[in-house]
């Protein structure tokens, strides 16, 4: 427990936490600090780039085995599961409608990539590693988690859900994806060489430009919080702080069965209990447009999001590391 | 100077919905259109600001189009099939144009 507290105390009092929480004030406060959206969007580019990059380089040098096969095929059945089990609590914990219910569901078996982000960089910070295809893993949990909040509501729903041809493509081929994925097959192609050669540009700058980026988060969560707070009645808000646990449980199996390394068993906990908050959202706003995008908006990005940055992270690098005895 | 009398719909609506809309109304035969972004506004759902949204998904975007009386009621039916289901307002208001040849 000690230990535990002595990882969060660090990780509260990190620059990226506290910028965070700068953002968050200052929404809070009503300032005109904001980042503007163009360089928001670029700061969010460098981060998929860089992060995929080294993910890829990292296997490169470490090779694959059947190990990568089997977390890709695992992240896939957890981003299938975790909507259904998350909208098993939300009927017992909240009042939501089934058509609410299952879109934020749909966002519990989804990803945040700053969250992953954010964990791969305490991860480094403490002198761990990890298998550098989590990034690949991160990558195909995206989407399966849609799919099963479309099967959520078709199943318990009265609503019909609109699954269109073009809404898989955008799912599959979404701009982050695509960088992500690409930068993780180009780090592995090129392998060290490749990120000796751009690593003044992408290892060294990393944690600042992740500083700045999530100072606008705090911006924006807060702005979202402050706006949309009504919302977050006190079933739900415990929904947001329980599900990142549930979900971390499961990615502990995972990462434990799939004996990955310490690194890698938090970095799983970490996706299975982070929430969506870009590709999820819009394509609830395609597919559902009935569903309320304050509630599952202000649930991942104003309760989960910051509550796995600032709490979660240390509890699944501790758990993590207890359990793997690294 | 002479003027024409012409039609401007403007078709407030979601970001994610954008792409979608346009297609639309093209496919309608409404090739000329414009597209202009959302700062924020307020409506059923509350007070909504682009400011607290974390990407352009979660944001609106708004569809001008100026078109000839005769051609309203296709644009309309090509617009409600894609708008039915989602926040956004549809209104449409009489104007004048100098080049009629061009609507």
């Amino acid at each position: 427990m000690d230990g535990i507290l002595a990882l969060a105390a660090d990780n509260l009092l990190s620059p990226i936490i506290l910028f965070f929480a700068l953002g968050v004030a200052a929404a809070f406060a009503r300032s005109d600090l904001s980042v503007p959206e163009a360089v928001a969007k670029g700061l969010s580019i460098y981060l998929l780039f860089a992060i995929g990059f080294k993910g890829g380089a990292s296997v490169a040098s470490h090779g694959i085995d059947a190990t990568l096969v089997l977390s890709l095929v695992a992240g896939v059945v957890l981003s299938f599961l975790l909507p259904v089990v998350a909208f098993g609590l939300l009927k017992g914990m909240t009042r939501l409608s089934v058509t609410d219910a299952a879109a934020v569901a749909g966002h519990y078996g989804s990803i945040s990539i700053v969250t992953f982000v954010a964990a791969s960089s305490v991860i480094t910070s403490v002198g761990l590693s990890s298998e550098g295809y989590m990034v690949a893993v991160a990558a195909v949990m995206e989407a399966p988690a849609i799919l099963s909040a479309l099967w959520i509501i078709a199943r318990f729903g009265k609503t019909q859900a609109e699954m269109e041809e073009g809404l898989v493509r955008e799912i599959l081929l979404n701009g982050s994806i695509v960088l992500l994925v690409g930068s993780f097959v180009i780090g592995w192609i090129t392998g060290d060489e490749g990120l000796e050669m751009i690593a003044p540009f992408i290892v060294a700058p990393f944690q600042g430009v992740l500083c700045l980026f999530l100072l606008d988060m705090g911006l924006v969560a807060g702005r979202g919080l402050r706006e949309a707070r009504s919302v977050l009645t006190p079933g739900l808000f415990a929904f947001g702080v329980l599900m990142p646990l549930v979900g971390s449980a499961f990615g502990l199996a995972a990462g434990l069965l799939l004996g990955l390394s310490p690194g890698g068993v938090m970095l799983f906990m970490t996706l299975a209990a982070s929430a969506s908050y870009i590709a999820v959202p819009a394509a609830m706003r395609v597919a559902l447009p009935e569903a309320n995008p304050s509630i599952y908006l202000t649930l991942s990005l104003g309760v989960t999001f910051p509550f796995n940055l600032t709490l979660g992270i240390p509890i699944y690098l501790a758990v993590a590391r207890a359990l793997t005895g690294g | 100077m002479q003027t024409h009398k012409a039609k401007r719909v403007e078709i407030t609506i979601e970001a994610v919905m954008e792409d979608r809309l346009t297609a639309a109304l093209i496919k309608a035969g409404v090739t000329g259109f414009t597209i202009l972004p959302v700062l924020g506004g307020s409506g059923r759902s509350g007070q909504w600001s682009r400011e607290g949204q974390v990407s352009r998904a979660g944001g609106m975007v708004s569809v001008v189009c100026i078109i000839r009386p005769e051609r309203l009621e296709t644009l309309l039916e090509a617009a409600f099939e894609v708008v039915e289901r989602h926040i956004g307002v549809v209104s449409v208001t009489d104007c004048e144009v100098l080049r009629a040849e061009r609507f």
